[in-house]
């Protein structure tokens, strides 16, 4: 259970983005308002409601804090600051 | 040593590096811009990267690398921006006392770079369109 205290804050998510989903969103970030007990799941659900160019890149998309991936259950950082991209194409 | 570069890589000098009187192995992989990938044609391909994590998982594979096989030396490159037909995108290079670890290191590397190294390629096609490169996804 998510106590009142926690829902009772709203954040500034600021997400960066890359490739794919850079050129879908026509902007290099993307900021979203988020409750303060988001985690990367509730991220990626407002992206879609934000940005609906990336709804069809959403269910493929990584997230990552920082330099380490970071899986639907990680909370957002207090930075408020997240990067997403598409699969990777290195090589 | 990992290095995400803009500027063309030099593959002898990576190689040269690894070389050493401790080692009767060296395997180097290139990656290369390929002209046709089933029938249609590429005219150029351009990279993009998220730089600091990209470096970060680079050095994440080398020091997992090093756990698993004997390794002597590893050159780990990748380049980013435009890349004309022949150039080099990445490089590995690795040196063992034997050649089994050298092989199976480099494989490897290589391998796991494309799974997990923030890397994006895009592809110019002949035709003039443009197309994001995404495994798993349809043309973007």
């Amino acid at each position: 259970m998510t106590s009142p205290e926690t829902t009772a804050g709203i954040q500034s998510v600021t997400v960066r983005l890359f490739a794919a989903a850079r050129e879908r969103a026509a902007s290099d970030t993307v900021t979203v308002q988020l409750p303060a007990a988001a985690t990367i799941r509730d991220l990626r659900a407002a992206l879609g409601d934000n940005v609906p160019s990336l709804r069809p890149l959403l269910s493929h998309l990584f997230f990552a804090v920082g330099t380490d991936y970071a899986g639907d259950e990680v909370p957002i950082p207090e930075s408020g600051e997240v990067v997403a991209f598409p699969p990777v194409s290195g090589g | 040593m990992v290095e995400l570069t803009r500027e063309p890589i030099d593959f002898a000098a990576l190689t040269e590096a690894v070389r050493s009187p401790a080692c009767g192995a060296v395997v180097l992989f290139l990656g290369t811009v390929r002209e046709m990938t089933g029938d249609k044609r590429t005219l150029r391909l351009g990279y993009d990267a998220y730089p600091a994590m990209a470096e970060a998982k680079m050095a994440e594979l080398e020091a997992e690398a090093r756990r698993r096989w004997p390794l002597h030396e590893l050159r780990l490159a990748h380049r980013v921006g435009t890349l004309e037909l022949g150039d080099i995108s990445v490089a590995v290079a690795v040196s063992s006392p034997h050649r089994a670890d050298a092989f199976d290191a480099g494989r490897w590397l290589i391998d796991r770079l494309k799974e997990v190294v923030p890397i994006w390629k895009q592809e110019h096609w002949a035709d003039g369109t443009t197309e994001w490169v995404h495994p798993g996804l349809g043309a973007s």
